[in-house]
C-alpha cells in the first residue's frame, strides 16, 4: 500500500517532488497491471470450458516463432526519449555508480558551475526517499524523484514519464541519477547521450573486473575520493587498467568532489559536448 | 531484482502475442540467452513463475539455450571464445577486443495451445 495516499497501488514506481508532499504520481513499468487483466479473462474462460463438453479440452499445438529482444519495449522507448532529447537538444547524462560513490555529491558540487553556462535538471532515482532529490532541490535547479520501490534500476518508461512532468528547457542539461547498483542498470537503456560510471577509491580497485558489464556500457568512468588515495590501498593506475581491459573505449577521470581536484576538467568536458551540441 | 522486472516483460510480450494468435494457454518459451547478457538463468526462471501467474503463461516451460560469447580482436582480426568482457586476443595478446556474440538476450519462440473445438 502507498503511504503517501494510501491506495493500494503496489509495486511500480513513484515519482515525487521535494519540498511538496502532496505531489506523486504512481507509474506502473513493466505490464504489472496487464497480468491482473489477464488473470480476470483467464478464469472466465475456465468458465466457459466448465460450461461445455469438449472433445479436445486441451487443444492443438502450434508453435510461433518471435525472434524478439526480451527489452524491446525498454529499447524503443529509449529511442523515443532519445529521439526527444535530441530534437531539442538536451544533453541527457545516466550517472551510475554502487551506493555511495558519489553521484549525488558530484552533482551538488558541479552544477553550480554548470549552470553558469547551461540550465540544468535532475532525475533522481532511489528505491525509497527523496534525500537526494531535497539535495539538488536546495541548489535551485528543476528536479524530479523517481522512487523504484522494490526495483533496482530505473528504465526507459520512467525517464519517459518524468520528463512529462519535468518542464525541460531547449538547449540544456538532463542529469539522471540511478539507483546506486553496479549490475542492473547497465542493462537498462534510458536514451541518455553518455553513460557515467563513478568508482570511488574505497571500492577496490578491481571492481572493474568484477563487474564488468557496467563498466563495458559505460562511455565515461570518474574516478572519485582521490583525497582519500594516501589513507586507502587502492592503485589508481591499475583500477584504471582494469577498466580499460573491459571496455577500450572508456574516457577516463579522476577527481575528489571533496577537494575540488580534477572537476575542472570534469566540467569542461561536460561543457564542450552542451556546446557542440 | 531486473530478473524480476525482465520476467514481467516476458510474460507481458509472449502474453500478447498469444492473444493476438488465439491462444488459450502457453506450454513453452524458447529464449536465446548469451553468458555475457548479464542474465542469471537460474534466476529468471524462478522469477518467471511469479511473473506468470494468472497469465497465459502461467503453466509454460521455459526453455532456456545459452550461447556462448565470441570475440574479435581488433589489432589482428583473429576470433576467440570469450566468458568475460576482458579478454585477451589469444594470438596477439591485445586487450582491443570487441563482443561478436554472447549478448544475445531474445524470444526466440512459443508453444501455444489453441482452443479446442
Ligand atoms: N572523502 C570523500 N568523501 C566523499 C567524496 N565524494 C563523496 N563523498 C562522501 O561519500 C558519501 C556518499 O556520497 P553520495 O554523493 O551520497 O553518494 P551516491 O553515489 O549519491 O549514493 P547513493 O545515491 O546512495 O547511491 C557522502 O558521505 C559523501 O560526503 C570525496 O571526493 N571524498
Ligand atoms: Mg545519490
Ligand atoms: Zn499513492
Ligand atoms: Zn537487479
Ligand atoms: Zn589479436
Amino acid at each position: 500500500m502507498c503511504d503517501t495516499c494510501g491506495c493500494s497501488s503496489e509495486g511500480g514506481a513513484v515519482l515525487r517532488k521535494p519540498g511538496n508532499s502532496e505531489y506523486h504520481v504512481h507509474i506502473t513499468g513493466h505490464g504489472n497491471g496487464h497480468v491482473h487483466d489477464h488473470d480476470h479473462e483467464h478464469s472466465r474462460h475456465h468458465d466457459h470450458d466448465h460450461g461445455h463438453t469438449h472433445h479436445h479440452p486441451e487443444g492443438h499445438s502450434r508453435k510461433i516463432a518471435m525472434e524478439q529482444d526480451v527489452l524491446l519495449k525498454n529499447n524503443l522507448l529509449a529511442e523515443r526519449n532519445r529521439g526527444y532529447f535530441e530534437a531539442r537538444n538536451i544533453v541527457a547524462l545516466n550517472f551510475l555508480s554502487s551506493p555511495g560513490s558519489g553521484k549525488t555529491s558530484l552533482l551538488e558540487k558541479t552544477i553550480p558551475v554548470l549552470r553558469q553556462h547551461v540550465p540544468v535538471a535532475v532525475i533522481e532515482g532511489d528505491q525509497q526517499t527523496t534525500n537526494d532529490a531535497d539535495r539538488i532541490h536546495a541548489l535551485g535547479v528543476p528536479v524530479i524523484q523517481v522512487n523504484t520501490g522494490s526495483g533496482c534500476h530505473l528504465d526507459a518508461f520512467m525517464i519517459n514519464r518524468s520528463l512529462r512532468e519535468l518542464d525541460l528547457q531547449d538547449n540544456s542539461l538532463l542529469c539522471i541519477e540511478n539507483v546506486g547498483n553496479l549490475v542492473c542498470p547497465a542493462m537498462f537503456d534510458l536514451g541518455e547521450a553518455l553513460k557515467v560510471v563513478i568508482i570511488s577509491t574505497t571500492e577496490g580497485d578491481d571492481k572493474p573486473l568484477k563487474y564488468p558489464a557496467m563498466f563495458h556500457e559505460a562511455d565515461i568512468c570518474i574516478l572519485n575520493k582521490t583525497d582519500l588515495l594516501p589513507y586507502v590501498d587502492f592503485d589508481a593506475a591499475r583500477c584504471r587498467e582494469n577498466a580499460m581491459r573491459v571496455n577500450h573505449h572508456l574516457e577516463w577521470f579522476e577527481v575528489s568532489v571533496k577537494s575540488g581536484e580534477g572537476l575542472d576538467a570534469w566540467t569542461e568536458r561536460i561543457m564542450k559536448m552542451v556546446k557542440r551540441n | 531484482m531486473h530478473e524480476m522486472s525482465i520476467a514481467l516483460s516476458i510474460v507481458e510480450a509472449v502474453d500478447a502475442k498469444a492473444r493476438e494468435e488465439g491462444a488459450a494457454k502457453i506450454t513453452g518459451i524458447d529464449l536465446l540467452v548469451g553468458r555475457l547478457s548479464g542474465i542469471e538463468t537460474e534466476s529468471l526462471k524462478f522469477c518467471f513463475s511469479a511473473a506468470s501467474k494468472g497469465s497465459l503463461a502461467e503453466d509454460a516451460v521455459l526453455a532456456i539455450d545459452e550461447r556462448e560469447g565470441t570475440g574479435e580482436c581488433t589489432a589482428c582480426k583473429s576470433s576467440f571464445p570469450v566468458s568475460f568482457y576482458y579478454a585477451e586476443c589469444p594470438e596477439c595478446g591485445s586487450l582491443a577486443v570487441s563482443i561478436i556474440s554472447g549478448e544475445e538476450f531474445q524470444i526466440k519462440s512459443m508453444t501455444i495451445e489453441e482452443e479446442g473445438e
